[in-house]
């Protein structure tokens, strides 16, 4: 697991949803700092969204406690709770303008008029849509209405923010701007946030914790980095971007390095690991961690492949190599496209070597 | 292209498919309505309207006759049974919507399972004619009846006497009371199912963001449910409250003295006084009076469809 925040804002302990005997949230305990911006990361189905509405109020734990600044929420109904939600797809009321539908939630707090107003109107300034505050919802661009969402779920001041999916229904490159922006503004307003997505860039790109959710259970909690470069299961390391898995068994455990023996290659890895001489072993190698060449590398025992390349994919900013390995297993390599036009450049059916250094693998036990 | 096939062109398709509704209305209700406007302004010869257009005598006139339009203004019976249907079909149309609200409501939110059980049933009276129903009701309000028993049982005609909906207690059957009951339970389906078809299709998370925003469930129907269902409530209220202006068949079995409607009136200027232009006249404003509000009603949805897209 992650490192413990160092003061829980928000305290999640053994937090269970059955449903049908079937358990959605399984047991999950997670300790969330004030001013973290905390994602739940998965596949649909892991129940990242089950959680997410626990904690909003719209579905009551089968067991377990959320508490909030110190405040028990497990059996408070959603208008009670001081949590707000912008939900995926948004969700904002057709019938209102941009402006009723942010002051909507202030006029239930029954917040005398003039303070709406004040609050609305910054609201909007903050979301910078000022301009837009007469129009209906159905009158704006999709990101438009996504800053609509936000500000609606700001104005109350909530003590937490979720959002469901937050740039969802976005296309491409508008989701990776509003992506800093949204930061940004959540970030201004120094609200702790807790975020469901399936999308790991944005996960990555967004939160400063991320927790890896399949089957109800937290795989992994911990920074992007932790999480990539360090990945605690096989399922997290082919979760999270692209991974080069390879079964083998350990040879040699020694304090500063370990040997692995894999069907095409042998491992070096450059420190130890807490296990058994003969364990079974899983290597997980990250794509970019590997160097083609021609020519072989000086050392060819150790952390060093021969391959036929079988597939190509060009990104622009980098190409992605399939090679084919003696075993006639695979390996994916990805080189920056560092020179523009390259001579006798790298092509379908060349031989060549791929290796990388003793740092470039995770060794994963289970 | 000669004329021929431009005009087959023209026919063909798009053309066709939205003529056809308006041919059918055309012939059938159009048409209709123009022989009904001619008679209403027409002189009456012995037993048949005289033609507005004639030739007599190398004169060729053309009388357009007024009187009827204006008698119906000054004769205080026309204008009364106009503003009792008006009442009555608003009475109906209150009821509807007081029971058929809840009703639809519960309807759209039940378990997807069990929704088409219940449309079923919202749907079944209609396997057996609603003449027979309004007959069966004759039954059961008049003196024996077991609705009646029940009601005059429970003392509920002594209030019912109290507000001047029934004239004396323990006398339901031809009253304002078994009028607007029969209209409200002939009528109810037509108020349930545009308002379940437009509460079906309301997305739920627009209430969870309401209860979120920390509106009650309470607070979140009246400010969410209720307006998002305009579009039903207009629709429905409309179903129900233009046939009942003009309804006949079911004052005439339920209805008493007091409760006398255009529909009755027209009857009898028909066929019991055989004054065809009195009555053509009595339908014209009658439709021209369900006009206004249809009007209005299109005006809305259109403007509602332009809202959506």
């Amino acid at each position: 697991m992650g490192p413990p925040a160092a003061d829980a804002f928000l305290r999640i302990e053994g937090l269970t949803k059955e449903f049908d005997g079937y358990k959605a949230v399984n047991n999950v305990s997670l300790d969330i700092a004030k001013g973290e911006i905390f994602a739940l990361l998965g596949s649909s189905g892991c129940g990242k969204s089950t959680l997410l509405r626990m904690l909003a109020g719209f579905e009551e734990p089968t067991a377990g406690r959320i508490v909030l600044d110190g405040q028990d929420l497990a059996h408070v109904p959603p208008y009670k709770v001081p949590i707000n939600m912008m939900f995926q797809s948004y969700a904002l009321f057709p019938h209102l303008t941009v402006w009723d539908n942010i002051a909507f939630g202030l006029k239930r707090e029954g917040m005398p008029a003039a303070g709406i107003e004040e609050r609305v109107e910054a609201m909007l300034k903050l979301v910078q849509l000022t301009k837009f505050a007469k129009r209906k919802p159905h009158q704006l661009s999709g990101g438009q209405q996504q800053r609509v969402a936000l500000a609606r779920s700001l104005a109350k001041r909530p003590q937490l923010l979720l959002l469901d999916e937050p740039l969802g229904a976005l296309d491409k490159k508008l989701r990776e701007e509003t992506q800093i922006e949204l930061v940004n503004i959540i970030e201004q307003v120094g609200v702790t946030c807790v975020m469901v997505t399936h999308d790991q860039e944005e996960a990555m790109t967004m939160a400063s914790r991320i927790a890896v959710m399949s089957e109800g259970r937290f795989l992994q909690v911990g920074a992007p980095s932790d999480i990539y470069e360090t990945p605690a299961t096989r399922f997290v390391a082919d979760f999270i971007g692209n991974v080069n898995l390879m079964d083998g068994t350990l040879d040699v455990d020694a304090e500063a390095h370990c040997e692995i023996g894999c069907a095409d290659v042998r491992h070096y890895v450059g420190h130890g690991i807490t296990g058994t001489r003969g364990m079974p072993v899983t290597v997980a190698l990250r794509p970019e961690k590997i160097q083609l060449t021609r020519a072989a590398p000086k050392d060819t025992g150790f952390n060093a492949v021969r391959g036929t390349i079988r597939e190509m994919s060009y990104f622009g900013s980098f190409t992605v190599y399939q090679l084919v390995l003696a075993s006639g297993a695979k390996l994916k390599v990805s080189q920056a496209n560092i020179e523009r036009l390259r001579e006798n450049p790298l092509t379908w059916g060349d031989e060549v070597w791929a290796h990388w250094d003793a740092w470039s693998q995770v060794v994963l036990t289970q | 292209m000669n004329l021929a096939s431009r005009f087959a062109s023209v026919l063909r398709g798009r053309t066709a498919v939205i003529g056809a509704p308006y041919l059918w209305l055309l012939v059938f209700f159009l048409l209709p309505f123009l022989i009904l406007v001619k008679y209403s302004v027409a002189e009456m010869e012995a037993v048949q309207p005289k033609d507005l257009i004639q030739f007599k005598d190398g004169l060729l006139q053309l009388t357009i006759k007024l009187s009827n339009y204006v008698f119906i203004t000054q004769d205080e019976l026309y204008y009364k049974t106009y503003l009792s249907s008006l009442k009555y079909a608003g009475a109906t149309t209150f009821f509807c919507l007081l029971i058929g609200y809840p009703f639809a409501y519960f309807m759209a939110r039940a378990k997807a399972t069990i929704q088409p059980a219940l449309l079923m049933l919202v749907m079944l009276p209609f396997w057996t004619s609603f003449l027979l129903r309004v007959y069966a009701w004759k039954g059961l309000l008049s003196n024996d009846g077991w609705v009646a028993d029940l009601i005059i049982g429970a003392g509920l005609d002594q209030v019912l006497a109290a507000l001047g909906i029934i004239s004396t207690p323990g006398k339901l059957m031809n009253t304002p009371f078994s009028l607007v009951l029969g209209m409200t339970y002939t009528y109810l389906p037509f108020m349930i199912l545009p308002l379940y078809g437009n509460l079906s299709k309301m997305d739920l998370r627009l209430l969870e963001a309401a209860l979120d925003l920390g509106a009650t469930p309470w607070t979140a129907f009246w400010t969410i449910t209720v307006p998002l269902s305009k579009a039903g409530i207009i629709a429905g209220s409309m179903l129900v409250f233009i046939p009942c202006v003009g309804e006949f068949v079911i004052p005439e079995l339920l209805g008493g003295p007091e409760t006398l409607m255009t529909g009755r009136v027209m009857w009898d200027e028909f066929f019991s006084n055989n004054d065809w232009p009195l009555a053509s006249t009595l339908a014209v404003v009658m439709i021209l009076l369900i006009i206004v509000p249809l009007a209005l009603f299109n005006k809305y949805q259109a403007e509602a469809q332009e809202r959506r897209t």
